[in-house]
């Protein structure tokens, strides 16, 4: 894991103030003059609470690892860690995983956490009707068996590499059959907060499990507030009225807040890949030809610098490029709009075409759209602007495929694999990638994985599936105080569990 | 003997004229608000032939520039040229506050004058339900009106233009009740003359003078509700340039990139303040009973 787009300043003060506060921690809780709250800036409200049920990156923000836990989870750094499970076996064959659950693990109503509560988990999330939204990550699961109340094993159809991490996702978490159905207005799990109470359009508070498990957390209360609004989340901050943003949605402010003492900034990497999504069966777009001169036209550097004040590393496919299976293609379609404008006669479309691009509520698209829009427009192809929320961005876009072109993060760690879904809404549908996958999800060796996931990036790139633009970078900016949040974000989540305050 | 003509209804004529432009030229408000107002439309107008840069050209690398010699307003974070954007965004600003105001004259006003002309329960059900429709904030229902119906100037127009009919309709009326008692129209009854008629050749020719003023008040307000509804995203859509959204753009860049708010801001308010002065004006030239002591 390394930091991308360092401000090598904000990192010496973080590393400092980081292990200050870890010679400090014992002191500081033993003095106890410290506050045990945190506000908590979301630029997103979460559709509802349950991960299991929904794409929503903003589900994950406030309850993985801080609501619910899984088998395993990932950590700050990226790493696979034990978490409900406390241990497991992988057979010769790497196809029976049996986990060694913790004992004595109570979910937040008093129910009691049970190998049953895993096979309820985990089928329930890879049946046929499950509304679970990656299903891909239980795909290799044959089946489940409960061996006594703190064993499970799991068969997988065939060799998985990533499934432990896989269960690491917010949308493997395990939930109790009693509670499953009401998990997303009121979410109970096993993890150190408890859900205490939604204020619509403001508002989730989480407050301290005292039954929890494992080792006690810092904080007593956290509170989510929803500031859609970028420069209302400057001011808070600002004001002091929220202590952390774990990505402040203008990068314009950064400056600003890095010349101010009361506050950490920190800007590490995200897994979003930030993308002009492309309807690849919608004509004129299922034409690679037309696809590839939109990779041609469109300028990298133009919409990270105009739309993220030079946040961001520029990617040439779907993948973070602090992973070490990241290849480099960035220049497999340079800047050439003569080139562009070729393409696109060739394809019959010399002069052009009318088409549209939905940007959803984030600065990056909204602003990120706009450069694109000029960039196309100067090899004839004239966008439409269409504005859209969250909410009807999910319906018509990801769910109705109901859409041109588009601009989005995907914040999934290592989600390339979504391409090997000819249903998801870049409706890209490719044998050899789909075959590629298929390899990967049943290969065990790492390098032979990383072979194949650098194969798989050389495919969608080859066929311009869509516009790769750049990763997202991770803008945190909280009270010089806060010690304990996540730098980067290996997955879409704000983990509590080690935050605390400063004296 | 014909009775109808113009030597009943006081219709002006080149002396009137005459009179009025000396009248006019003496009325401060009347001047600096038509010159104001005169400026801000040879802005619109001139920006379909130049403009310094092209607007809807993005330049990145020379983005947020102060103002100077090359950028007269400075740039905006996408390295457009504010002045530019400032001038179509007029054209923007004056085509939505006048379609919108046309929307209002060309329905409210027959609707005004028809409750007036017919009286009795006509006239109750079209004002109960003009009070219906002019008691909803405006702004507010021109916002759910352009969420429903999706953002965009035409839509934007149509919400604007909704809360003008209410507001002439009610104008016209009143003014044309004050018009009917009088001898000249019981003449042109005498005479034989139907109600549409009468409306059309007598009360219109004598409440033109309130409608103008009422116009250049709504227009103005108009321009308000527009960068209003482009400031919460619901008005004209990139790229082109709106005044408000280049406001809503600015607000985080405020601490470092001042100018991409004030010149937009200051567009705003100089043409309301200038089309307010006109309206003014032009009340006091129109209409001298309505002429505040001084």
């Amino acid at each position: 894991m390394r930091f991308v787009n360092v401000r090598s300043a904000a990192l010496a003060t973080a590393i400092s103030l980081g292990l200050a506060a870890t010679a400090l921690t014992g002191a500081a809780l033993a003095a106890s003059h410290a506050r045990t709250d945190i506000i908590f800036g979301l630029v997103l409200e979460p559709p509802h609470l349950d991960p299991t049920a929904s794409a929503a990156a903003a589900i994950d923000e406030v309850v993985y690892a801080n609501v619910f836990e899984g088998l395993t989870r990932i950590n700050r750094n990226g790493a696979v860690k034990p978490a409900l499970a406390e241990s497991w076996e992988v057979s010769e064959d790497g196809k029976t995983y049996t986990f060694k659950l913790r004992t004595g693990v109570k979910f937040h109503d008093g129910a009691d956490f049970t190998a049953d509560d895993v096979k309820f988990s985990l089928d329930r999330a890879r049946a046929e009707d499950s509304v679970n939204a990656q299903k891909g990550l239980f795909k290799a699961i044959e089946a489940v068996e409960v061996v006594d109340d703190a064993t499970v094993r799991v068969t997988l159809s065939s060799p998985a590499g990533n499934f432990l991490f896989n269960m690491g996702w917010g949308d493997a978490i395990i939930v109790d059959p009693a509670s499953a159905e009401s998990n997303q207005s009121n979410p109970v799990g096993t993890g150190p907060f408890k859900f205490s109470n939604w204020a619509k359009g403001s508002a989730i508070e989480l407050v301290r499990n005292e039954g929890y498990w494992g080792d006690a957390v810092a904080l007593t209360k956290a509170t989510f507030r929803i500031i859609p609004d970028p420069a209302a989340a400057v001011a808070a901050l600002l004001a002091e009225d929220v202590d952390a943003f774990a990505n402040v949605p203008s990068p314009e402010a950064i400056p600003q807040f890095q010349a101010d003492p009361r506050f950490t900034v920190v800007v590490g990497s995200t897994e979003g890949e930030t993308i002009l999504s492309i309807n690849n069966k919608q004509p004129p777009f299922d034409d690679v030809r037309v696809r590839r001169a939109i990779a041609h036209a469109i300028d990298r550097q133009a919409i990270i610098d105009g739309a993220m004040f030079g946040l961001g590393t520029p990617i040439g496919t779907h993948f973070a490029p602090h992973h070490p299976a990241y290849e480099d293609l960035i220049d497999t379609y340079p800047r050439d709009l003569d080139k562009a404008r070729a393409l696109l006669a060739e394809a019959g479309h010399a002069d052009g075409f009318k088409a549209t691009l939905r940007l959803p509520p984030p600065s990056y698209a909204r602003r990120g759209g706009e450069i694109i829009a000029a960039s196309l427009r100067e090899i004839g192809i004239e966008l439409e602007i269409i504005p859209v929320e969250w909410a009807q961005w999910l319906e018509q876009a990801f769910r109705g495929k109901d859409y041109d072109l588009t601009m989005v993060s995907h914040t999934e760690p290592q989600d390339i694999g979504i391409y090997a879904n000819p249903d998801y809404y870049f409706q890209y549908d490719s044998k050899p990638f789909q075959d590629t996958i298929a390899e990967l999800n049943v290969t065990v060796d790492a390098e032979a994985r990383y072979e194949l996931m650098r194969k798989a990036q050389r495919i969608i790139t080859e066929d311009a599936v869509n516009g790769y633009l750049f990763q997202l970078a991770k803008a945190g900016v909280w009270n010089a105080k806060l010690r304990g949040l996540w730098e980067n974000s290996p997955v879409q989540a704000n983990d509590l569990t080690e935050v605390h305050w400063a004296e | 003997m014909s009775l109808d003509g113009p030597a009943l209804a006081p219709a002006p004529e080149r002396e009137n004229w005459r009179h009025f432009a000396a009248k006019a030229m003496g009325n401060r408000s009347f001047v600096i608000g038509g010159l104001i107002t005169a400026i801000v439309a040879a802005m619109a107008l001139g920006s379909y032939g130049w403009t310094p840069h092209d607007v809807t050209d993005l330049d990145v690398a020379s983005r947020l520039k102060k103002p100077s010699n090359l950028f007269w307003f400075g740039t905006d974070h996408f390295g457009r040229d504010i002045f530019s954007m400032i001038m179509v965004g007029a054209r923007n600003s004056i085509a939505v506050a006048l379609i919108a105001v046309g929307i209002g004259v060309v329905i409210g006003v027959p609707l005004g004058t028809l409750a007036a002309a017919r009286r009795g329960a006509v006239d109750e059900v079209l004002m109960r339900f003009n009070d219906l429709v002019f008691a909803f904030p405006a702004l507010l229902s021109a916002v759910m009106i352009t969420a429903i119906f999706g953002p965009g100037a035409v839509n934007a127009i149509i919400a604007i233009g909704i809360f003008n009919i209410p507001v002439f309709a009610r104008v016209a009326r009143g003014a044309a009740l004050a018009i009917w008692p009088r001898e000249f129209i019981m003449a042109a009854q005498v005479a034989g003359k139907g109600m549409i008629r009468i409306t059309i050749e007598h009360i219109l020719p004598n409440i033109a003078n309130i409608l103008l003023v009422q116009a250049t008040i709504q227009f103005s307000l108009g321009i308000l509700a527009e960068a209003g509804l482009s400031y919460v995203g619901l008005g004209t859509q990139p790229p082109w340039p709106s005044w408000g959204r280049m406001l809503f753009e600015a607000q985080t860049m405020m601490s470092f990139a001042p100018h991409m708010a004030i010149f937009p801001g200051l567009a705003i308010v100089i043409t309301v303040l200038g089309l307010n002065l006109l309206g003014d004006g032009l009340r006091d030239v129109l209409d001298p009973r309505l002429r505040r002591e001084r």
